[in-house]
């Protein structure tokens, strides 16, 4: 997934030649007899998946590149030919407008057609409604799901687990076994959430770096690259260990030379903001999007986006000694499960390890199960934390919904704002 | 010398200038509605509020000196009401011959000849009434824009005409308008201000000296005062109108913001973001304000600020401007009347019709469709008038809610109709200690929030709490 512009790091050849084979092994995978399994990232099984040795797809990233690639216009205007109204998701219309075009892949190659769709995430509602779409598209296809109960209460029980362990064992794995052929096996399981496990701690301590200051890269823009291996079904294998040590190494490199965070235009000479980011990040327009922060200086030291594929910050790990188990607090755990005051406690945790001088959220006009409730949980932590904060608008992938100018006025204002609370608090210092 | 410091807003609408002294008092206004060009809309504001500033600099002199009585201050405003009327004349004989040329361009023969007369008759016809409202201090509420001022008066009298040719005769307006309106026209202050204090004279010396019973004067009051003294008074302040003309007002800084700002061609640390601006006009004419209310041309802003009038949050309306002031200037098209007679038409109403549209085009096929079903004009003005209201007060609960004290800016806060609707529902959802500020000046807050920010410096010596 990363940008050939943005910068070639050791870590970025790595993460490219490991999509290039995924995409590869899918192209190919009609002819090698592999299975394919379309899949979500939020609380996704990469790790069973492999453990049956079949291959993932991932509709939200397809349509993400597509996004990127700049040809999500297109494909939602075929989408809603199709009888999708203009307020669906965006990435379900974009994902069904690629399917209508004969389902071509972000690297030119076409994707095989599913032999399982697999539902291992509910939070979201529009999930179950893209796959039931799918099914239509794709008939006879196998379908799996699992529920995955939400984290009304602010934690998970032992019943909720015991819930989703049974899924797995009752419904979802006998439905991987029929469709892959082969029998679960429960060692090569834990083989693979050992590394997994290696994985998380690697990114974790990564993101954990944007302590420094300045901070040795941008945990928003940059950190959608970085958390690509670990979400699109690498997590879990001994190559995307390497990516992460490579990539840890790396950082810690800039960290011990006081560098800033690479962007497209070169590195960020001067650290003027630091911010906590809640939100997706418009993909339509990711560039131009991303310019409006490091022209000015503002990096970003955590967002909650980089944790929609699992929330790590708590300490939570796969666990090889308890594989179902894990799976089953994995998928409780992701970012979207969690109720307004976790989400809350995490940003506010992210605010103050980090020290963030600003709190800004993008909303997303096509997803509720991200938005609802954004500009409660600001409120929250504007008045907890003092902290000044901002709101702007934009959409993952219609690029109709993304007003350049519209963003950066508010931003102007934004960062106009952050200065002054700057001058005052040095000002205070002085008086004190 | 004395320092002043200019900020400039150019708007989605109007632009605006506001000149400050060092105490943060304002001493000048301009404002245009000239929009093709922000460069020279800037130049045109910031040209009035410096034209403005010798007046109010004036007045503030005479104030110092006890020899003057109160009626020279009236005096003075009546000399700067006679100065407006001649830089407006200036531009309505700019026009009259924009006029003439773009008829001989678009249309030949008999026809030309018959358009280049009626151009000759109107503009005839409207000069003495023009005159007569600024000299009479008339224009009251209406709007003192060049283009509303001439095309109401051009269309009333193309009315008049033969039918064949109103669509030739409104092409040609509409042709000739915006060049002229465009174009930067500098006056010598010190010529001009004669110029007026001798039509003054004319006035003055025409006038009777009693007031006919049926006639009804605006001025009878200061008439009475004046009368037989004109000529004294204006012999005593011609010394000091002098002076004035000639003292150098020195901006010393100044600060851009509103959407054209990128444009304007100041330095980048000369350029603010209005929602800033904004909140720190609103702060300084009102200081304990908590939340700022700005419903503009385009844009409404809800703002939080604190103690020292810097911005906490803000929201924005995107994507959609219903309930901005283009949404009044829309309805009042549809409805054939002036902007400013909609507040005061709405403030007749019985009752507030229920406006369901949240978009400004399908409100305007809304309101025909009301007025079809017997609803009576006032009644779905009000109902408008509660519906942008109601977007102003979703906007307000998204930013953060309205605390003590909430000041309400911007060119609809001068809108009577908009002000109650918005202080009933302030009241109803934020209780009734609630104290709601609103400034004769909330159209030029933009303006002063950037001057003031243009005397500190941008960054030094922030206001005291």
């Amino acid at each position: 997934m990363p940008d050939k512009q943005v910068a070639k790091e050791q870590s970025m050849i790595l993460q490219k030649n490991m999509l290039a084979r995924l995409f590869k092994e899918l192209s190919t995978a009609k002819g090698t007899g592999k299975k394919v399994v379309y899949t979500f990232v939020p609380g996704n099984l990469s790790e069973l998946i492999l453990a049956f040795d079949m291959l993932p797809v991932y509709p939200e990233i397809n349509a993400l590149q597509s996004g990127m690639r700049k040809k999500s216009r297109d494909f939602i205007r075929d989408a809603e030919k199709a009888g999708h109204s203009e307020d669906v998701c965006t990435y379900v219309k974009c994902d069904i407008g690629m399917m209508l075009n004969g389902n071509i892949g972000p690297t030119g190659e076409k994707l095989p057609d599913p032999d399982l769709l697999l539902l291992s995430y509910t939070g979201c509602f529009t999930f179950m409604k893209w796959f039931e779409n799918l099914e239509r598209l794709y008939p006879g296809v196998q379908v799996a799901m699992l529920h995955t109960p939400y984290q009304e209460g602010g934690k998970i029980t032992p019943e909720m687990v015991q819930y989703m362990v049974k899924q797995l064992k009752e419904e979802v794995i006998p439905k991987m076994e029929k469709v892959s052929g082969k029998k679960f096996d429960q060692t090569k399981l834990a083989e693979i959430l050992e590394n997994s496990r290696k994985s998380q701690d690697l990114i974790t301590q990564i993101f954990d770096s944007t302590k420094n200051k300045p901070s040795p890269i941008d945990a928003y823009f940059a950190g959608v690259y970085y958390i690509g291996p670990i979400n699109v079904g690498f997590r879990g294998t001994v190559e995307a260990v390497e990516y992460y040590q490579e990539l840890y190494n790396e950082v810690q490199n800039r960290v011990e030379k006081g560098l800033g965070p690479v962007t497209p235009e070169g590195e960020i000479e001067e650290e003027r903001f630091r911010l906590v980011v809640e939100g997706p990040p418009n993909w339509t327009h990711f560039r131009e999007f991303w310019s409006l922060f490091y022209n000015m200086g503002a990096v970003i030291v955590a967002s909650s986006y980089t944790k929609v594929g699992g929330v790590y910050d708590w300490g939570f790990r796969h666990n090889p000694q308890k594989p179902l188990e894990s799976l089953a607090e994995y998928c409780m755990n992701c970012y979207t499960n969690l109720n307004l005051t976790q989400r809350i406690d995490l940003l506010e945790k992210c605010i103050k390890d980090y020290q963030a001088d600003g709190f800004l959220i993008n909303s997303i006009k096509s997803c509720n199960s991200f938005s609802a409730g954004q500009l409660f949980m600001m409120r929250i932590l504007e008045d907890k934390l003092g902290i000044p904060v901002g709101f702007i608008e934009s959409d993952l992938v219609d690029p109709r919904y993304f007003s350049y100018s519209n963003i950066k006025n508010r931003l102007d204002s934004f960062f106009q704002m952050l200065d002054q609370r700057k001058i005052i608090q040095k000002q205070q210092e002085i008086a004190t | 010398m004395k320092k002043y410091y200019l900020g400039v807003d150019l708007g989605s609408t109007t632009s605006k200038a506001v000149i400050i002294n060092e105490q943060d008092e304002i001493i000048g206004r301009g404002i245009t509605n000239t929009r093709a060009n922000y460069e020279v809309a800037a130049e045109i504001a910031r040209l009035e509020s410096i034209y403005n500033a010798r007046f109010s600099l004036l007045k503030r002199k005479i104030e110092q000196e006890k020899d003057f009585e109160s009626l020279y201050k009236k005096y003075i405003e009546y000399i700067e009401d006679a100065f407006q009327y001649l830089q407006f004349k200036t531009r309505l004989d700019m026009l009259h011959v924009q006029l003439q040329k773009t008829a001989k361009q678009a249309f030949a023969g008999e026809i030309q000849k018959k358009i280049t007369d009626y151009i000759d008759t109107i503009v005839k016809n409207i000069s003495p009434l023009i005159r007569q409202e600024f000299l009479d201090g008339d224009l009251g509420a209406k709007s003192q824009f060049f283009r509303d001022i001439v095309s109401e008066k051009y269309h009333e009298e193309v009315a008049e005409f033969d039918k064949d040719y109103f669509e030739p005769l409104m092409v040609t307006f509409d042709k000739s308008i915006t060049p002229v309106e465009n174009e930067l026209v500098k006056h010598n202050f010190k010529e001009l201000v004669h110029q007026a204090m001798g039509l003054l004279n004319e006035k003055y010396a025409d006038m009777p000296d009693s007031t006919p019973g049926n006639k009804s004067f605006h001025f009878d009051a200061e008439l009475n005062l004046l009368k037989g003294n004109y000529k004294k008074v204006s012999e005593s302040l011609r010394e000091h109108i002098d002076q004035i003309a000639e003292l150098d007002i020195h901006i010393s800084n100044m600060t851009g913001t509103g959407y054209g700002r990128a444009l304007l061609p100041f330095p980048e640390d000369c350029i603010k973001s209005e929602i800033l601006c904004h909140a720190f006009g609103a702060h300084a004419l009102f200081p304990n304000t908590r939340t700022v209310l700005d419903i503009g041309g385009q844009d409404t802003k809800a703002i939080q600020v604190d103690k020292y009038g810097l911005v906490t949050s803000f929201h924005m309306n995107d994507r959609c401007a219903a309930g901005c002031g283009r949404y009044l200037g829309y309805i009042a098209d549809e409805l054939s009347i002036s902007l400013n007679e909609l507040g005061p038409l709405a403030l007749e109403a019985q009752k507030e019709v229920n406006i369901c549209s949240t978009c400004t085009v399908f409100a305007g096929a809304e309101l025909r469709e009301l007025l079809n079903l017997g609803e009576k004009r006032e009644d779905i003005l009000a109902g408008l008038h509660k519906a942008i209201v109601m977007r102003a007060l979703s906007l307000l609960a998204r930013s953060g809610g309205v605390h003590n004290e909430f000041t309400f800016t911007g060119g609809v806060a001068r809108n009577q109709a908009a002000l109650k609707y918005l202080t009933e529902m302030i009241r109803q959802n934020y209780g009734n200690d609630l104290t709601i500020n609103m400034h004769p000046d909330s159209i030029f807050m933009g303006s002063l929030g950037a001057a003031m920010f243009a005397r500190r410096n941008i960054e030094v010596d922030l206001p005291q709490a």
